[in-house]
């Protein structure tokens, strides 16, 4: 259990780091895997999956409802910046690189890491900031901070929905990176940071730039912003979320064991691959395409942002979320009470 | 696709590679360029170097305050006159810090504990500070001596900044709390003196005679040595062009006369 446990985190790192997903060899899959993947594979399954994608695609699409809860937490978490200090209420102070909420100290990890670089010096504030911030997203999911608070990611994800309306018209083609240029680019800036003792990458983050444009104003940054969205609207999708920005990385690596994640269920799935097309970070749902997953239940693993777009467009319920093994064991108790 | 593609014998091998290797350097063009973007924050920053801002009380020395500042803006938050504005991107590496501008809004230490330096996280504003007369953000000049009225002999009637001025400062005899527009105070002076009177620091400058001769009545501010460079004396002279200023080029301008 615990050597299949870690492997299972060992492979997610290695995603997150650039690895290319791999299909799992034989000796990998649980026998109830494989037991699954055979009854899967009979004619009467294929031609019920067969029959099920045609008529959910024949259906109106849901309501995303994750999307608008996640937009409203989005809305939420940088307005009560803009807010609290418009309407002086001192309860969130600060941009979302550094803050006090409710007095305590909240740092952006890249960016705390930027700056201790470039200024050599261990700096407390910024030591408890950060450990309050690596607190919170080891519990509530790492990248979170992505697509729940991140107001880059919003802009983005408008963006993206350009970028797929006019892919679908071919007038523009995504562009893939390799992901591993995320981890040189950390790297990059890292060094960058210790070598001219400045913190380089905080200049260019569209994510400081924005934060502090909502709520002081300081609207000039805000070409740069644009800029980087017409590379993704017209060139690469998401370019800097997926491949370059080292702030993900870092929530990325604070969350590796959040028990609050996305799971994913085998029996539900249909295979369609709907998930994938709309995910930030597809290997991460590799698992997802039939004959590769390596257990029944499997947790999407730590460079997922728990955006839940998954969630909405998929039509089973293959995809839940989920607290430590809570959706795990119901899913059993229901295998286990179907047979009666 | 691509694992189907390779089941089925699928598309050539060479254009696998081919794809891959155009993937590869796509990848490095692109981290190069997000890399090079900034770095141009060293080579803008020489340029706008040349025009350094006035800093909040106890910043560092500003190489090292750029390399210190996390960019959050807390000071702006507290500032009682927010006379603290951030950068923006023209200003490259100091995109996100915080400076002031003493024409328009002066830090007048209505706050008396400088609250930007207890709220600046990172030490940026140095928490080694606890006196407003230990900083030093700079020192006044006299930049335009022909303008000053009191080295014209002459008084000052009337608004210091003109009706439409927008900015506070603490009037401590009426309240002491609370910073008052500088647009609701009359001055009827026989001789300006607004840069001394207005001044927050306690023998920072003082006016001195133009001659010998007692019947002279022109004056000229002479700045000394305790003047910590707030900039009050800036954004209440009323000639125009501004008679003084702040230079803000000073070194060790974190902290000074520790202890006095």
């Amino acid at each position: 259990m615990i050597v299949r446990l870690l492997q299972r985190k060992l492979r997610d790192l290695a995603l997150m780091f650039g690895a290319a997903p791999k299909r799992p060899a034989p000796e990998e899959v649980s026998a109830e895997a494989v037991e699954l993947l055979a009854f899967k594979k009979t004619p009467d399954e294929r031609k019920r999956r067969k029959a099920a994608i045609a008529d959910e695609r024949a259906a109106k699409p849901p309501f995303p409802k994750w999307r608008a809860m996640r937009w409203a937490s989005l809305f939420a978490v940088n307005g009560f910046f803009v807010l609290s200090y418009w309407l002086d209420l001192q309860l969130v102070e600060g941009a979302l690189t550094a803050s006090r909420i409710f007095g305590f100290h909240f740092a952006d990890l890249n960016s705390a890491l930027q700056l201790m670089l470039a200024h050599k010096h261990v700096v407390l504030n910024l030591v408890i900031g950060v450990t309050t911030v690596l607190l919170l997203y080891a519990i509530i999911g790492g990248r979170n901070f992505c697509s729940w608070a991140c107001p880059y990611h919003f802009v983005s994800e408008l963006a993206e929905m350009l970028h797929l309306k006019l892919a679908e018209k071919r007038w523009v083609k995504d562009h893939e990176l390799d992901r591993r240029l995320r981890i040189v680019m950390f790297v990059v800036f890292a060094l960058i940071a210790f070598v001219t003792s400045y913190p380089l990458f905080e200049w260019i983050s569209p994510v400081g730039i924005l934060s502090r444009a909502l709520i002081y104003g300081t609207s000039l940054g805000l070409a740069w912003v644009a800029a980087l969205l017409l590379v993704e609207i017209f060139w690469s999708r998401r370019f800097w979320c997926r491949y370059v920005c080292p702030v993900g990385l870092g929530y990325g690596l604070a969350g590796v064991s959040a028990p609050v994640r996305v799971m994913y269920d085998a029996n539900k799935c249909l295979h369609e691959g709907k998930c994938r097309q709309v995910c930030l970070v597809p290997h991460v749902l590799d698992m997802t395409k039939l004959g590769y997953a390596r257990d029944v239940t499997t947790p999407i693993g730590a460079d997922c942002t728990r955006c839940a777009m998954c969630l909405d467009v998929c039509p089973t319920g293959a995809l839940k979320f989920d607290i430590l093994g809570v959706t795990r064991k119901q899913v059993e108790e229901e295998s286990a009470e179907a047979p009666e | 696709m691509s694992e189907d593609a390779t089941e089925a014998g699928g598309p050539p091998r060479s254009r696998r590679v081919d794809e891959e290797r155009r993937r590869l350097l796509r990848s490095a063009v692109v981290g190069g360029a997000v890399a090079c973007a900034s770095l141009i924050g060293l080579a803008g920053h020489k340029v706008v170097e040349a025009a350094p801002r006035l800093r909040p009380p106890g910043a560092l020395d500003e190489e090292d305050f750029l390399a210190a500042c996390i960019k959050c803006g807390q000071c702006v938050q507290v500032c009682p006159v927010n006379a603290i504005r951030l950068g923006d991107i023209d200003q490259f590496l100091g995109n996100g810090v915080p400076y002031i501008v003493a024409r328009a809004q002066a830090c007048d230490f209505s706050c008396d504990a400088t609250q930007c330096v207890l709220a600046c996280p990172t030490g940026a504003l140095s928490h080694l500070l606890d006196k407003k007369e230990q900083s030093r953000m700079g020192v006044a000049k006299l930049v335009a001596p022909d303008t000053c009225l009191a080295r014209k002999g002459e008084g000052f009637r009337g608004l210091a900044r003109g009706g439409s001025f927008k900015g506070r400062l603490r009037y401590a005899e009426q309240d002491r709390w609370k910073p008052q527009p500088v647009a609701e105070h009359e001055y009827d002076l026989t001789l300006c003196d607004l840069c001394v009177r207005e001044c927050p620091i306690d023998n920072a400058i003082a006016l001195a005679p133009l001659s010998d001769d007692p019947r002279d009545s022109r004056r000229t501010p002479v700045v000394k040595d305790a003047c910590v460079g707030c900039g009050v004396c800036e954004m209440m002279c009323p000639a125009e062009p501004v008679a003084i200023r702040i230079d803000v080029r000073v070194t060790d301008r974190e902290i000074r006369g520790r202890g006095a």
